[in-house]
């Protein structure tokens, strides 16, 4: 039960217990941030570095077509990665919240475990899978389709031949957005089911019920009593997943190779390579705003 | 309803049952079985990138320790992730008993900021971190990744530690003051031993999230800095080889042992530990 101090001594006990992170949270987290947004009105010096000049001059190159693009591009694939984790995360946290108590806590567990395990190597994970020599097109172009390949051409039907041997070469899955989306659901499927799960098994099923005595099917009764009761769970999960895929930077840089970037990748190539730092800053400070909007959503949705 | 009516609405609320059951199974092969495959293919005896078998062997793993580079690497790991993790656990602790104690002016604020570096995209966290440190012109290197880390690892203590403490009875410690203890004797024999398991709890998730950073540890990095996760994007950038998949293996299992033990500390990891 959190009081306010009463006396003296309390009040340097909570100083005592409060300011040692609120020094360092501070110093090295709000001071960067004000910093970015700082800088990110500045201009880049001739020879890189930050000109103290006010401007304008990145906020308006960043509405130039090709970042805009960019980052149109990077929302698309972070709204797919959302709807697919919703549309994988929700039958599978409906399913957890069934079982057994005794089962859910090992159920959970199993979910967590891989979830918080380095997202690096989970994301090559998916290289070794996807790249053009990794397991699926090996066994796409393995064996068993050269023989099927072989078939086709030997069987008298016309345009078949021409077709199996059209698909002999590998498949193209390694530097697309299907790549991406496929890490990004992988990484940040948990944090969808997690969420729908707290609300799920929280849920009173004798309202389900009681819309059932009342002549509800079962596609009106969850759409009518489950849905809208777990919807601070659903609103909670997608944007725990919508905010870190826009923010993505391993996933498309590992999977989507040089074809396919994000907005996450243009920050980084500023900051590493072209050394402007005001527009590097001023397209991560766009970045952070969207992402502030996304958690106030969250809050609103969660905390009740 | 009559009573073929209800037995067909039965079958069809057993089959729709047996549906996500399979999904379920399924789901869960989606989440574990490229890890699987990660590792079952460090045992592979090709040399070369291809996903071929070629039959069994642990030399990937010799070849990697006599490899001194990556020897280096996961000594500044550990450093990294030793000295961030006990400064985090001990100030995210404080900042946690102070936040479940006392209300005062600002408190929402203070939620706030420490909520933040949980929340905010990692990508985003590391440009503030590293124009702050070329602007302040502190050398980058092991202690900026130090610093670094403990910035976030501080919300991600408190949030564990917090969680622990909010089932905490707090008549206990008026029990303990009423046989005249004092302050300090009531935090080191009652508060304490009952909030210890969030607290290691804290400390090893801290730890596994130090051990497996890569972005921010990326650009807060400099010469000579180089910890396990940059070791292994840049042999990945160099091109895969069955000694990355080894390398990944033993930092996944690792990893995954450590997690294992920070969620069954914090209480079995049941819904109550709200770790998102």
């Amino acid at each position: 039960m959190a009081t306010r101090p009463e006396s003296r001594r309390e009040r340097v006990r909570m100083a005592v217990l409060l300011s040692p992170s609120a020094f360092w949270l501070t110093v090295f987290f709000l001071a960067p941030l004000v910093l970015v947004f700082a800088i990110s009105f500045g201009q880049r010096g001739t020879y890189g570095g930050v000109e103290w000049i006010l401007s304008l001059q990145s906020y308006r190159r960043f509405l130039d077509s090709l970042y805009l693009r960019i980052f149109a591009r990077t929302i698309a694939i972070a709204l797919a990665t959302t709807v697919i984790c919703l549309l994988i995360g929700y039958p599978l946290a409906y399913f957890m919240a069934t079982r057994p108590p005794r089962w859910r806590n090992v159920l959970v567990l199993l979910l967590m475990v891989p979830f918080w395990t380095n997202f690096l190597i989970r994301t090559y994970a998916w290289l070794f899978i996807l790249r053009d020599q990794g397991l699926i097109n090996m066994l796409w172009t393995g064996p068993v389709h050269q023989v099927l390949v072989r078939a086709a051409r030997a069987l008298p039907f016309a345009g078949l031949g021409a077709f199996a041997d059209a698909t002999i070469a590998p498949l193209q899955l390694f530097g697309t957005d299907g790549a991406i989306i496929v890490g990004l659901v992988y990484g940040w499927l948990p944090d969808m089911v997690l969420p729908c799960y707290a609300s799920i098994e929280r849920l009173d099923f004798s309202l389900v019920e009681a819309g059932q005595d009342l002549y509800a099917n079962r596609l009106q009764s969850f759409l009518r009593v489950i849905v809208p009761l777990t919807l601070p769970g659903i609103v909670a999960g997608s944007v725990l997943v919508f905010i870190p895929s826009l923010g993505a930077y391993v996933t498309p840089d590992l999977l989507g190779g040089a074809k396919s970037i994000m907005i996450g990748n243009v920050i980084y190539s500023q900051f590493m390579s072209a050394r402007d730092y005001p527009f590097g800053s001023a397209v991560s400070f766009v970045l952070m705003t969207v992402m502030l909007v996304g958690t106030l959503i969250y809050f609103r949705s969660g905390r009740d | 309803m009559s009573g073929r009516e209800i037995k067909k609405k039965r079958r069809r609320g057993r089959w729709l049952n047996r549906l996500l059951s399979v999904h379920g199974v399924l789901s869960y092969l989606f989440l574990y079985l490229p890890i699987v495959i990660l590792v079952v293919f460090s045992f592979n005896a090709s040399r070369y990138a291809s996903s071929a078998w070629r039959g069994f062997t642990l030399r990937w793993y010799g070849v990697l320790f006599q490899n001194e580079a990556i020897g280096a690497a996961l000594r500044n790991t550990l450093i990294v992730a030793g000295a961030s993790t006990l400064i985090s656990t001990v100030f995210g602790t404080m900042v946690a008993l102070g936040m479940e104690r006392f209300d005062f002016r600002g408190k929402l604020v203070m939620d706030g900021v420490l909520y933040l570096p949980i929340i905010i995209p990692d990508i985003a966290m590391a440009v503030m971190l590293l124009l702050f440190f070329v602007l302040t012109r502190v050398g980058l290197g092991l202690v900026t990744i130090i610093i670094s880390h403990v910035a976030f690892n501080i919300s991600f203590v408190a949030v564990v530690v917090r969680a622990r403490l909010a089932y905490f009875d707090i008549t206990l410690e008026e029990a303990a003051r009423d046989l005249y203890a004092n302050e300090w004797q009531t935090f080191r024999r009652i508060t304490l031993p009952l909030i210890l398991p969030g607290i290691l709890g804290g400390a090893l998730l801290a730890f596994t999230l130090s051990i497996d950073d890569f972005v921010i540890t990326f650009f807060t990095a400099g010469p000579g800095s180089t910890t396990l996760p940059l070791r292994i994007y840049s042999m990945i950038k160099l091109g895969i080889t069955p000694e990355v998949n080894a390398l990944s293996s033993i930092t996944l299992l690792a990893s995954m042992v450590l997690v294992i033990v920070s969620l069954i500390l914090q209480g079995g990891g049941g819904p109550e530990t709200e770790l998102v």
